[in-house]
């Protein structure tokens, strides 16, 4: 049997783990009674919720029998267009009545991901966060945003340079000139 | 009068130079940011939330986001109209009409009847917000555990009813949130809970790497994946000011939606939006041409407008009273504050009157700020229009590494973003919204103590919540919010309602 829709199952399964967890690390402390909670009491209640949570909701992907569209954002929409409030205000009103289509939130919002930005996001921050204390304010803030420029494809290398030495002075400009944060500019390595 | 003492001592704090300069800096900054396109108010308040950490008194740093979160709602507006791309829900009504306004070479009109109806519609809002709030707080100091308990309750569960989405997983993002709250010590017994050793984490997770990464990293990823058509209006911003016909028709809708807004922003959870909606809706209804929606009608741009101003000033009044955040924007104001020190509640306005005060005044001076400002920047703000995307989000990067960095000095908070930054794409990716969570986040602890409190004073009998009137309505009013909430034909009016593009 095919989900309704994968977006549902995955954000199910990732509540359904996260309460897994959370339950599991609860019972590491001490649990208490209702009268004197101790510190593991609401995160095992709580997990537990979730975990609860999370199966109804890849359940309900599998035998929803509701028409409704459920999962949240429209997808490119646009503005959106709330039909009952705008009776007739055109097209994707209407579509969206439908059961999910192609105007519905993409039901499997995981199928197409592009890998390159979430990878160059996360690698321009996490160099950031391991160097700044070592490089300094300056070439960690060269060196996150040259990663994250790698983001998109296509853009000349060149330019990349140039948009991240002007955004790196940028950067010194509002932090360190005008709100006077005390950061390093050069880091440990570099005897700053 | 009280009221006028309150005021008059609000207005000798918020009139000092240095914070009116704060004010103005933050209405600009907000403004700037918020005209960004794809970038909401609460993205911009979340990124523009360390510039506030070094300041030494709260009543600066708070009175500069105020200014920061009014101006990046009317730079939010700037998009909608222009670009047809709104930087929140709230915006999304503004859109309908707006941006049909700027394609007839009518942005210039649409863009100041905006600014007009919010500037009435928050003169008003924070007139309602400083009669309100000190009643308020006074009762409010009467709660005891139990009451304070059921409040929470019923402003998490008020945040799905109002909000868009699937109720199920906003639920679970709630708990999610509450959960992720819980990282750190325990306040009862500094039992450290989910540290994993880390010593990094006894403290908790920091509120800025969670606000950032869910509403900053997430949005970007975001955005990246599904790259927007903008379709930039070519026009040019001409004529600002509206015609006596076009000043005549917003008058109505004006009035009208302040009286909505003002109601609706002390709900919890997401008045502004619903006071937008709803302002359309009565506007098209009562309009003598109807026809004229969705095609450029000015009241379909000064009404919602107005609206969403007016409950932008009231939401402040749960925040203030009960130190309960009604929004995503109000929880960042409610972190700011215990990051200056401050956890607001029902005795912040005895103990600290100068700060609520101070802000109250504030509201009115951002908003004549705000017009004073926009009108003549208009053509400035047009331009940030054309910032393109490629420079934009590394920009925004450096700025949300630096910013969450600068908190203590503590690189573990920029790891922290990452993990939840991408985390929290996926989750939104799979249709949840990223609010509840912020929500449940900050106002889980909160939910813990009194919970855990309101137990032992009543000796573990939990019947303490349904005993208590004051926590027997609140809760009432959750479980029937809930039942609202997944009544199926509410649910499918809901669902239309907020067809927003989150």
């Amino acid at each position: 049997m095919r989900p309704r829709s994968t977006g549902d199952v995955v954000a199910g399964l990732i509540f359904l783990a996260l309460g897994v967890a959370f339950a599991v690390g609860s019972l590491g402390y001490e649990l208490g009674e209702l009268l004197d909670m101790g510190p593991g009491y609401l995160p095992l209640v709580l997990g537990l919720a979730l975990a609860a949570l999370g199966l109804a909701c890849v359940v309900k992907a599998y035998v929803a029998p509701d028409p409704v569209p459920d999962a949240g954002p429209a997808g490119p929409g646009g503005q959106g267009a709330p039909s009952v409030v705008v009776p007739g205000d055109g097209a994707p009103a209407g579509a969206r009545d439908a059961v999910p289509s192609d105007d519905a939130p993409d039901p499997r919002p995981l199928a197409g991901l592009e890998w390159r930005p979430v990878l160059a996001i996360a690698a321009a921050i996490v160099f950031f966060a391991l160097t700044i204390d070592g490089l300094g304010l300056i070439l960690a803030t060269f060196g996150a945003v040259l990663l994250s420029s790698l983001a998109r494809g296509g853009v000349p290398w060149l330019r990349v340079v140039i948009t991240s030495v002007a955004l790196t002075a940028l950067c010194w400009v509002v932090f360190v000139l005008a709100l006077q944060l005390r950061l390093s500019l050069f880091g440990d390595w570099l005897g700053g | 009068m009280d009221l006028l003492d309150n005021l008059a001592l609000g207005f000798s704090e918020a009139l000092a130079w240095h914070n009116v300069l704060f004010c103005l800096l933050g209405v600009v900054l907000g403004t700037a940011v918020g005209a960004l396109p794809g970038i909401g108010p609460t993205a911009s308040i979340a990124l523009l939330l360390p510039l506030t950490f070094g300041f030494d008194d709260p009543v600066s740093a708070i009175i500069m986001l105020a200014g920061i979160y009014y101006g990046a709602q009317y730079g939010g507006s700037t998009t909608a109209i222009l670009l047809n791309i709104p930087g929140e829900s709230s915006s999304a009504v503004t859109a309908i009409d707006g941006h049909p306004m700027a394609r007839q070479g009518r942005a210039g009109v649409a863009l100041a009847a905006a600014a007009l109806g919010s500037f009435f519609a928050g003169c008003v809002g924070t007139l309602v917000l400083a009669a309100a709030a000190a009643p308020l707080a006074r009762a409010a100091l009467t709660f005891g555990s139990a009451d304070m308990f059921s409040i929470v309750v019923l402003g998490l569960v008020a945040s799905i009813a109002l909000a868009s989405g699937s109720t199920l997983k906003a639920l679970a993002m709630i708990v999610l949130g509450i959960l992720l709250g819980m990282i750190g010590q325990d306040t009862f017994t500094a039992v450290p809970r989910f540290t994993f050793g880390l010593r990094e984490l006894w403290d908790g997770l920091s509120f800025v790497s969670v606000a950032v990464a869910i509403f900053g990293i997430a949005e970007i990823l975001r955005n990246l994946h599904d790259p927007r058509t903008r379709t930039r209006v070519a026009a040019e911003v001409t004529t600002l000011w509206p015609t006596r016909a076009d000043r005549r028709r917003m008058i109505g809708p004006v009035l009208r939606a302040t009286g909505l807004g003002s109601v609706l922003g002390v709900l919890p959870g997401g008045g502004h939006v619903l006071a937008a909606y709803g302002s359309y809706a009565v506007e098209k209804r009562v309009s003598r041409h109807p026809e004229e929606f969705g095609h450029g009608a000015i009241e379909g741009v000064a009404g919602p407008e107005a609206a969403n101003n007016a409950a932008a000033q009231t939401s402040f009044v749960p925040l203030l009273a009960l130190g309960l955040p009604a929004h995503p924007v109000m929880a960042l104001l409610l972190g700011a504050l215990i990051i200056q020190g401050i956890q607001p509640g029902p005795g912040v306005m005895q103990a600290q009157p100068e700060l609520v005060w101070g802000l109250i005044a504030s509201m009115w001076i951002g908003n004549v700020l705000l017009v004073v400002l926009n009108l003549p920047l208009i053509r400035v703000w047009v331009r940030l229009l054309d910032v393109p995307y490629s420079i934009l989000f590394p920009a925004i990067i450096a700025f949300a590494c630096i910013g969450t960095y600068a908190i203590d000095q503590n690189p573990f908070h920029v790891l922290v973003m990452a993990v939840l930054g991408v985390g929290g794409f996926v989750l939104v990716r799979c249709g949840c919204e990223p609010a509840p969570l912020l929500l449940g986040f900050v106002l889980g602890p909160l939910l813990e103590e009194h919970l855990r409190r309101a137990l032992i004073l009543s000796k573990g009998d939990p019947s303490v919540f349904l005993t208590r009137p004051v926590s027997a309505v609140l809760l009432g009013l959750a479980a029937l919010a809930l039942v609202v909430t997944v009544l199926p034909v509410i649910r499918r009016k809901r669902d239309r309602v907020f067809t927003e593009e989150g």
